[in-house]
């Protein structure tokens, strides 16, 4: 039977949500018992959220002032000391998780498997390779632990209202000092998080300055919408790269996507393709947005936007 | 300022590191639009144009800057893979590398497997920094930076978008979800590149001529005595579903009757 053990990602006061997609993608495996493990410098709080979603049995915590900031040096010894009894190991396809789960998978002697999209059974995944372009089925050694990071827009979050058991364990490994956190600098928004928003907004390179891109933030805040924008945005200096949605910004999956001003380049269709609806407004017709896009406006931006801004109550 | 490797070595002063190691992986080139074979064994490669992961053209760019600001020696391009890998190694001596590794293999090669093949590279180099690309944009695995550091016991700093060397430590900055967020590592360690760290360079044709002069030394990947890791198995590949096609709406009346038909709005 699989046990599964879920490396929670926090900000050292809350539980990111990507964490409860990767509950969910634990799940689907038949008869799995799913623990998350907590690395803080104070766990509690993080831990009673993780404690609250559903299919996870125990919630175990490390506290420890180098856990403070998520180092990967720093925490992927503690990971495998504590994997010991455990089938396999999670993490989200997240910054984080990308940064540490290959980490923990070379210190245990395997591969791993990143971006896992569907399960087919305990030791059997479906990922994407190729921007997506191709879907990969690859099955893993049943003998050895499974490492793999989850891709979090292919899953929605698990319910909340459980109650499992918290557990403060203690952890026997070597932490390293050569690698030391120096700051964080966070673009502070009230908008909803890019990557967990039911809605976001996004704008391309057509916006032309990052003056216009208020007529995006005007819509989104209408809608109660997540801001994302093209790497085109983003390339051309209008926006800062954390909006970057693509293969080589964040992979999102709303269940309303508005595109606005934006070309629809592979890399960024790869970033959308699961969003539940895909609006495009562009001015041309040709534009390979459309091809994906579930309602399409052809139409100039400048006049269309304000119009559908003012429009919603 | 001349070619880069025409660098006297005793004119640079007291570089930071002697060494930078960095990875070329040869892929299918970024705008190709890749097929599945249609027995579902792979992905259809014949004629199909290859040049090196983008990512890693970024490490290259980056190692060169180092070295032309005189805190590094030198710059050694690794591949791992196939002879025909040769041809994104001499692309990388005409960018400027000093000289290149082929650790050559005609089998498809895992990242655990790479990264402990690199690291008997980096065992033989001792380089003070290795740069590798954050992922292959081939099976976007992005999982051999970070291996090759757990297995060295070394820092890593994934994503960078600036680097700064100072003594015996680097400043790195990364690009994570929620923004740049700021490592100090000590040397030697892995770092991997994310796009906004630099633009590469375009080579030019008496470089090419230059490059073809480079050492480039061919270790059969046999010799390294790499330990066999547990592969996973490629079991099948498929296309992705596609999405059902859309409507077209002429303003916004029509688009906001659409989204409230969806009850999105």
């Amino acid at each position: 039977m699989s046990k599964i053990l879920i490396i929670a990602e926090h900000d050292g006061q809350s539980l990111n949500p990507v964490t409860a997609k990767t509950v969910a993608c634990a799940a689907e495996i038949d008869g799995a018992t799913i623990d998350i493990l907590v690395l803080a410098e104070s766990a509690a709080d993080i831990a009673a959220e993780a404690a609250a979603l559903s299919s996870v049995s125990r919630v175990l915590t490390v506290e420890n002032d180098a856990n403070a900031n998520a180092l990967a040096a720093v925490i992927a010894p503690q990971v495998v000391a504590l994997a010991g009894d455990y089938t396999h190991v999670f993490g989200p396809s997240s910054t984080f998780g990308k940064d540490l789960m290959p980490r923990i998978a070379a210190l245990l002697g395997v591969n791993q498997i990143s971006d896992i999209m569907s399960v087919q059974d305990s030791h059997t995944f479906k990922r994407p390779i190729y921007a997506g372009n191709v879907v990969l089925t690859v099955k893993a050694p049943a003998d050895r632990p499974v490492i793999a990071t989850v891709r979090i827009a292919s899953y929605q979050s698990v319910a909340t209202g459980n109650s499992a058991a918290i557990e403060s364990v203690s952890c026997n490994a070597d932490l390293p000092s050569h690698t030391r956190y120096i700051e964080l600098q966070s673009g502070s928004s009230d908008r909803p998080d890019l990557q967990t928003a039911s809605k976001v907004v996004s704008g391309g390179r057509a916006l032309a300055s990052s003056e216009n891109f208020d007529l995006i933030y005007a819509l989104a805040d209408k809608l109660g919408a997540g801001v994302g924008a093209s790497r085109a945005a983003v390339d051309a200096g209008y926006v800062p790269n954390e909006m970057q949605v693509g293969q080589t910004g964040k992979i999102i999956a709303p269940d309303l996507y508005i595109a606005i001003g934006i070309s629809g380049a592979i890399q960024h269709l790869t970033g959308i393709k699961d969003a539940g609806t895909i609006v495009a407004i562009n001015k041309d017709g040709e534009a390979p947005i459309f091809e994906v896009a579930d309602i399409g406006l052809v139409g100039d931006l400048f006049k269309v936007v304000p119009e559908f801004t003012e429009s919603l109550e | 300022m001349g070619a880069a490797h025409s660098f006297n070595i005793q004119d640079l002063g007291n570089p930071f590191v002697d060494k930078i190691l960095v990875g070329l992986k040869r892929v299918v080139d970024y705008n190709v639009r890749v097929r599945v074979k249609s027995d579902g064994t792979g992905v259809e490669t014949d004629g199909v144009k290859m040049s090196i992961n983008p990512f890693d053209e970024i490490a290259l760019e980056e190692a060169l800057r180092v070295r032309e600001r005189g805190e590094a020696k030198e710059v050694i391009v690794v591949s791992i893979g196939s002879s025909d890998a040769q041809q994104q190694l001499r692309t990388g001596l005409a960018m400027g590398a000093d000289r290149a590794i082929l650790v050559q293999t005609d089998q498809a090669i895992d990242a655990l497997s790479c990264a402990r093949a690199f690291l008997e590279i980096v065992n033989r180099e001792n380089p003070g920094l290795v740069i590798l690309g954050k992922q292959a944009i081939d099976d976007d695995n992005s999982q051999t930076g970070p291996m090759l550091a757990a297995l060295w016991n070394r820092p890593q700093a994934t994503f960078a978008s600036k680097l700064e060397l100072n003594g015996d430590t680097a400043r790195v900055t990364r690009e994570v979800d929620v923004g740049l967020e700021t490592i100090e590592i000590d040397l030697p360690a892995v770092i991997t590149t994310d796009l906004r760290l630099n633009e590469p360079r375009y080579v030019k044709l008496p470089d090419i001529m230059k490059a073809k002069k480079k050492p480039l030394d061919e270790v059969p990947f046999g010799d390294l005595g790499v330990e066999a890791s547990p592969s996973l198995v490629e079991a099948s590949y498929e296309p992705p579903a596609e999405r059902e096609k859309g409507i077209m709406v002429d303003d916004v009346a029509g688009l906001i009757a659409a989204l409230k038909d969806k009850g999105l709005l």
